[in-house]
């Protein structure tokens, strides 16, 4: 195991989680949220003691791939598709954000301590890490006001999960993340589809204003007694 | 048991087939009713073998569950159960032929008959399953068969509201199954009947009241009743009859089983059942009484007859726990019996108001009158179901309401405690038998007798001949139970063996044996009594012309149909007694003036408890949730943040 290198990773998973809190370019965080998938891909290759096996150079690059081009091309063309303005328009301040994101990390450290985890996590950090960038990504999804955000929460949610998923079975993690993120693909291909339609009916993805279309209208159905 | 799986495997291989032959009405109906049929002489021949021999057949399908096995069992108990189930079903197939007829065209009749043959399989899972799982799926099979059935009118208001309110009851129901297996399946690694622990002291309480609760709503106990009265006026009356005769009982058939795993038994479980059962029987009866609508007063009657049904129940339970076996012996008796009974002469009632309604297109008791001269035969079938179903000797219904009587009379000399039980029941079964008596004069008379009260009854013909058939059917069983009870001790005895102990079996041989040969008797005496009074009115008419002539009218010059005694005006005095419990509506406009010009006045039969119980306390509930609806705003961001911290803590609450 090459435990400094993936420990040089841990770290810069953390920092990433902290930029994609802070950023407020769109486009900048699509590229954080791809960085952050291709640097954690590289993680199962360091396992091991000697040069990584075939099996799990196919699959980190079949990562890097989807992660690292398709799903931010993705993305991108549909953020350029839907004319979105340039900024994630957050519902809370950016200082709030940071905080929140630290707050989350201090609780996924405590957190890291208490979970019931097998004894063969040797990589420090990996544990808080991954927890970190699930709270992250549900950060995202929660305070951003953007569909395409919402998308991009759920990325981040699964880098956290497949970090956890390294931590937790050093051996096998490969058909859980294959998985997952086949979930994750089609969510992507989804919802790029449907934030196209959905700005193209309505001239803008701002979620927070798509609740008119709920079947909940407080003015008609309200206190109806 | 391999032809009861036959049966199923027929029930619903001919559903399908009905449903793919939608396109004409003569083919579904052929294949529904056929299957149906088939079906039933299958799976009655290892019922009437294991009746006969008692004997125990299980059989475990090689598929597993995650959490249950498709195991069955065919015991005795399983069998009397099935023995109506196929009869009635077959019945109302024959029955549906005739009756669906008027739809052809209008509605999708592949369907109807594809979700007939569904509720008839789902019952026979329901009665054969030995495990929890299969249990529960055949269970909400059931529902969900029904329920499509009761909405088969949909276009009519009246009938999407029963179509609601039967599927509440329907889901609550199954919630408190899912809890009362659950309590059973404490501590053991499957849901199969044989591998349950029996829960002890206050979890047994418990899982005793989810019993009462999730099967009580499908019996139709009061007040969990409220959607009988509804769901059995929409339906299609074959599809009444199933369901008021052998649909309500799955919840009878249930909680018996649920008893058997219960044991030792609480007295106050015996207590709490016979107060359901009073509560219903009396209330049953007293709401049909005022009803105006042929097909609710029969499901108010089917609530009544559920409490007799409970009240033999109730009497068996404290019977045991009081060890004073010949009260709790003749109580299941009674109660098994009736459940036959009730889906016979219950059916056979349902397919008269449906040829009513057939023929006269309305079953308003106060629109109809005169049919026994348009529909002879209907009218004889009617009136037999209605005698049986009021308790009269030389009829089936008789012999059931006799054992829970003759049970309660054995207790007489126990203990204070019991024997005020007993007289209770003595009572009860005594008003109820009275006011059913009083109900039935008032349907039958309002339906069959005197003259037409509207030109809709004008143009009436009589039932088609596969209703005929079915009814005929259906009362030639109401007449052999009465007579040839002395055959039924040990088809009884086996079953009572085994659902509540070989030693009660042996009981009810012992104490039912020589009574039922004298009720025999009786009823053969008084076969032979009439029949000599028939002879001897034929020899006193011998060579001479009966005729008809007006009614004596008191003098009055234009008597009109419209005159005659009604339905209401009948049992006036009775419903007048019970206004506390009916709180009846009146409108009376009066007459004013010294010529008064017009009058008016009508009734309306009020839902009590849907009314003054089920309405508030919806309402409440709805008030409540109203409180809470800034919850629902419709923002995503928030949704989710909702699941994230209902996660995060759930996490660090295991934590």
């Amino acid at each position: 195991m090459h435990t400094t290198t993936a420990e040089l990773i841990i770290v810069a998973i953390i920092l990433l989680d902290l930029s994609l809190a802070v950023s407020g370019s769109l486009a900048a965080c699509i590229r954080l949220a791809a960085a952050q998938g291709v640097i954690a891909a590289i993680l199962p290759l360091l396992a091991g003691s000697g040069a990584p096996e075939s099996r799990a150079i196919i699959f980190s690059s079949t990562v890097i791939l989807l992660k690292g081009v398709i799903f931010p091309w993705l993305l991108t063309r549909a953020r350029v598709k839907a004319n979105a303005r340039k900024d994630v328009e957050p519902f809370i301040g950016y200082p709030a954000s940071i905080i929140l994101c630290l707050g989350a990390f201090a609780a996924a450290s405590w957190l890291g301590t208490r979970l019931p985890l097998p004894e063969t996590t040797r990589v420090a950090w990996i544990v808080p890490a991954s927890l970190a960038t699930i709270f992250t990504g549900f950060l995202l999804i929660t305070t951003r006001a953007k569909a395409i955000t919402q998308v991009l929460g759920y990325l981040v949610i699964e880098n956290g999960i497949y970090v956890f998923g390294l931590a937790l079975f050093v051996e096998q993690p490969l058909m859980v993340e294959l998985a997952i993120l086949l979930d994750i693909f089609v969510a992507v291909f989804v919802m790029g589809i449907t934030i196209f339609h959905i700005s193209r009916e309505f001239d803008h993805i701002d979620t927070d204003e798509l609740s008119q279309l709920s079947d909940w209208h407080p003015q008609r159905d309200g206190e109806a007694e | 048991m391999l032809f009861s799986v036959v049966s199923v495997v027929v029930l619903l291989f001919s559903a399908l087939l009905a449903l793919i032959f939608n396109r004409s009405a003569l083919k579904t109906s052929a294949v529904g009713a056929s299957g149906a049929v088939i079906a039933s002489l299958t799976g009655l021949i290892p019922v009437v073998k294991t009746l006969i021999v008692p004997a125990r057949e299980t059989l475990s399908l090689p598929c597993s569950l995650p959490v249950g096995s498709f195991s069955f069992v065919l015991d005795p108990l399983a069998a009397f159960f099935l023995v109506p189930v196929f009869i009635l079903t077959a019945a109302a197939a024959l029955y549906g032929v005739d009756y669906l007829k008027q739809f052809d065209g209008k509605k999708p009749l592949g369907l109807a008959w594809a979700m007939f043959n569904v509720l008839s399989a789902s019952m026979v899972v329901v009665i054969l399953s030995a495990d929890a799982v299969p249990f529960l799926i055949g269970w909400e099979a059931m529902a969900a068969a029904s329920f499509a059935l009761v909405i088969f009118e949909h276009e009519k208001s009246q009938v999407r509201k029963a179509g609601i309110i039967y599927l509440v009851a329907g889901g609550a129901g199954a919630l408190f199954l899912l809890a009362m297996f659950a309590l059973f399946g404490i501590g053991s690694d499957s849901l199969a009947f044989s591998s349950f622990t029996r829960p002890a002291g206050g979890l047994a309480s418990v899982a005793f009241l989810c019993a009462i609760m999730g099967f009580g709503l499908k019996a139709g106990f009061v007040p969990l009743h409220i959607w009988l009265p509804e769901a059995h006026p929409a339906a299609p009356s074959h599809v009444s009859a199933v369901m008021s005769g052998v649909m309500i009982k799955m919840g009878i058939y249930g909680l018996m089983r649920a008893l058997h795993f219960l044991t030792p038994w609480q007295p106050w479980w015996g207590w709490l059942l016979i107060t359901i059962g009073v509560v219903s029987g009396l209330l049953g009866v007293i709401f049909a009484l005022a009803q105006h609508d042929l097909k609710r007063l029969l499901a108010y009657s089917s609530i009544e007859n559920i409490g007799i049904i409970t009240l033999g129940l109730g009497i068996g339970v404290l019977g045991v726990v009081k060890a004073i076996y010949p009260l709790a012996a003749l109580g299941f008796a009674g109660a098994l019996l009736h459940v036959v009974n009730h889906a016979l002469f219950k059916g056979l009632l349902f397919m008269g108001a449906g040829a009513v309604l057939h023929a006269a297109g309305t079953a308003e008791l106060e629109a109809l009158g005169g049919l026994s001269k348009k529909m002879p035969r209907t009218a004889v079938y009617f009136l037999v179901g209605a005698a049986a179903i009021a308790g009269l000797p030389p009829l089936n219904g008789f012999v059931s309401e006799f054992f829970i009587c003759f049970g309660a009379f054995t207790a007489l000399r126990a203990p204070i405690q019991t024997a005020t039980g007993a007289v209770l029941t003595i009572a009860v079964m005594a008003a109820i038998g009275t006011l059913a008596s009083a109900c039935f004069a008032k349907a039958f008379g309002a339906v069959f007798l005197g003259k037409s009260r509207s030109l809709k009854c004008a143009a009436v013909h009589e039932a088609g001949p596969w209703m005929g058939f079915a009814m005929g059917v259906l009362a030639a069983a109401c007449v052999f139970i009465g007579f040839a009870s002395p055959l039924l001790v040990a088809p009884l005895s086996a079953a009572i063996a085994c659902g509540f102990g070989p030693r009660l079996g042996l009981e009810f041989s012992a104490a039912a044996g020589i009574p039922l040969l004298y009720i025999s008797a009786g009823a053969l005496t008084l076969a032979a009594v009439l029949a000599l009074i028939t002879v001897f009115r034929k020899f006193l008419l011998r060579g001479r012309k009966p005729a008809a002539g007006p009614t004596w009218d008191c003098g009055y010059a234009a008597p009109s149909a419209r005159m005659q005694y009604g339905a209401s005006s009948f049992v006036q005095p009775l419903t007048d007694f019970f206004q506390p419990m009916l709180r009846t509506q009146r409108h009376y406009s009066g007459l004013k003036g010294f010529f008064p010009a017009g009058a008016d006045f009508h009734t309306e039969a009020n839902s009590v408890f849907y009314n003054h119980l089920y309405a508030p306390a919806a309402n409440l509930i709805k008030r409540l949730a109203f409180r809470y609806s800034w919850l629902q705003h419709g923002r995503l961001q928030l949704y989710i943040l909702y699941i994230v911290v209902a996660l995060i803590a759930l996490l660090v609450c295991k934590l």
